[in-house]
């Protein structure tokens, strides 16, 4: 579950990104952010996982207020989030395997855990049989399903996406969405932002567009609502 | 990278190696000239025993001597002639009627005071003579004094280029590594676990710059070490002795380079480690 009240997020050079925000939402919701280039969006989604911290207001994650969280406590509350991003973020040196078991070697898992967990969900975005390739072997689809293969190995109960689809094909996009589909079937949160007007009119979930650092449209089954 | 990093610990540690050689040995040496310095005090001829003893108290009472020792005049020709070797058996001759003076040998506690106290001595009945090798003497400690500074100008000045040399390093590798540190805060590794491996890094790369420089040091001292032993021996003058100079060398060279490299990737780590 995620609440945010009242936020407002001011950068030092002035820019107001996020102006008095109210969202509630609930655990196992799909959610689909939406709205124009620089309307606040990207500050939207990185205040859900710390990334930024709100100048004012409470941000709650999984019932923590992440907005008075002390920086030495981020990464316990990162274990339990998973985040997805357009550029996927992996670590060009290590194997697709190594990228994934990662997550869960910093958590000090057991290496017998970590072997079982790694293969279950690369088996899951079906990527076992590449495991043992470094990232740049593979194309853009499946350097994205690494990415959510590592965003969901702690088996977070939130999922976090900035823009998944941002750099990859149509057809490729659709294999990544069914992907989100199925982790959000198994009661996970999934908070998605994205430019993406066929996905987010097809895949029929709820919308919140943002427009000057405020939320001016929270639909269920909303409509994409911008023109491409 | 990695070779950039090293290369800077080389040339840097290589300089540092060099210079601390050259200064450990020159203050080695100077140390040595220095406390070989003595006021040597001729005694009257005509001074009687007790007079001599009266000498010896107005001098040992003067403020900054540490020690004044008697000889005869028959050791003083003695050690004469036992200086000039072969040639010298000719003083033999003046065994049977020695022409030297008795000397008291007195030493400062400090050597910068040795001409001072020299001029003191020299006011007191029964010193017929007071001899310290007057100029040689000021102008030895004028050398050692100026090469002091100029050493102390020199290795500060090196370390300054030795840091700029190594921060310049750094700051490209803070940019290799801004997204693997990203990624490991991402995925919630605390900031003990990101460190660790850039900990490990650094020192090893710091240890591995530092092999270059232990090598060329320390064979470098062994040559100059040998050829110098060998010039100066006629001299009195020693340097340090290879055992075990060249091993805290080494084990100084080696530890600076383990420094150098842990301070660095900590550095460079430090600085994504606070949001």
């Amino acid at each position: 579950m995620i609440v945010m009240q009242n936020v407002y997020k001011k950068y030092p050079n002035g820019i107001v990104a996020a102006n008095g925000i109210d969202v509630h939402i609930d655990q196992g919701e799909f959610v689909y952010v939406v709205g124009p280039s620089g309307a606040g969006k990207s500050t939207f989604i990185k205040m859900m996982y710390r990334e930024e911290k709100p100048t004012k207001g409470t941000i709650l994650v999984n019932g923590l207020n992440i907005a008075k969280l002390k920086n030495s406590k981020v990464p316990l509350f990162r274990r339990n989030i998973g985040v997805v991003f357009q550029d996927f973020k992996l670590l060009p040196r290590l194997t697709v395997y190594e990228n994934v078991a990662f997550a869960l070697e910093v958590i000090e898992e057991s290496p017998k855990n970590i072997k079982r967990r790694v293969m279950e969900v690369l088996d899951l975005v079906n990527l076992k049989h590449k495991a043992r390739m470094l990232p740049t072997e593979l194309s853009g689809g499946e350097q994205q399903r690494v990415s959510i293969a590592r965003a969901i190995v702690n088996s977070p109960r939130v999922v976090i996406a900035d823009e998944p689809t941002g750099n990859l094909d149509p057809d490729t996009s659709w294999e990544i969405m069914k992907l989100f589909e199925e982790i959000n079937a198994r009661g996970t949160t999934v908070v998605m932002a994205t430019h993406n007007k066929e996905i987010v009119n097809t895949l029929k979930h709820r919308v919140i567009a943002i427009e000057g650092g405020l939320i001016v449209r929270d639909e269920q089954r909303g409509e994409y609502g911008y023109e491409n | 990278m990695t070779f950039a990093s090293v290369s800077a610990v080389t040339v840097t540690l290589l300089l540092v190696g060099v210079f601390f050689v050259i200064m450990m040995n020159l203050n080695k040496v100077a140390t040595s000239i220095e406390e070989d310095v003595i006021i040597r005090v001729h005694i009257d001829l005509v001074a009687t025993d007790d007079e001599q003893n009266e000498l010896k108290k107005q001098i040992e009472a003067i403020p900054g001597v540490e020690s004044i020792t008697y000889s005869s005049k028959e050791e003083e020709l003695e050690n004469m002639i036992k200086s000039l070797g072969k040639e010298g058996e000719v003083f033999r001759l003046f065994e049977q009627d020695n022409p030297l003076n008795d000397v008291f040998v007195v030493k400062a506690k400090n050597p910068h005071d040795t001409g001072k106290i020299a001029k003191q001595i020299e006011k007191l009945k029964h010193a017929s003579k007071v001899n310290y090798g007057q100029a040689n003497v000021e102008k030895l400690f004028r050398f050692l004094e100026i090469s002091r500074n100029v050493g102390a100008v020199l290795i500060v000045g090196l370390l300054f280029t030795a840091i700029f040399l190594i921060s310049n390093t750094i700051k490209i590798t803070i940019i290799a590594r801004k997204r693997e540190i990203e990624i490991m805060r991402l995925v919630g590794a605390t900031n003990g676990f990101i460190r660790w491996p850039f900990f490990l890094e650094g020192l090893w790369l710091g240890v591995l710059g530092s092999i270059i420089p232990i090598t060329v040091v320390v064979s470098l001292y062994k040559y100059a070490h040998d050829y110098l032993t060998a010039k100066l021996s006629n001299h009195f003058i020693q340097i340090l002795s290879f055992d075990p100079f060249a091993y805290q060398i080494a084990a100084v060279l080696l530890l600076m380079g383990a420094l150098i490299g842990v301070w660095g990737s900590v550095m460079s780590v430090r600085k994504f480690l606070k949001a």
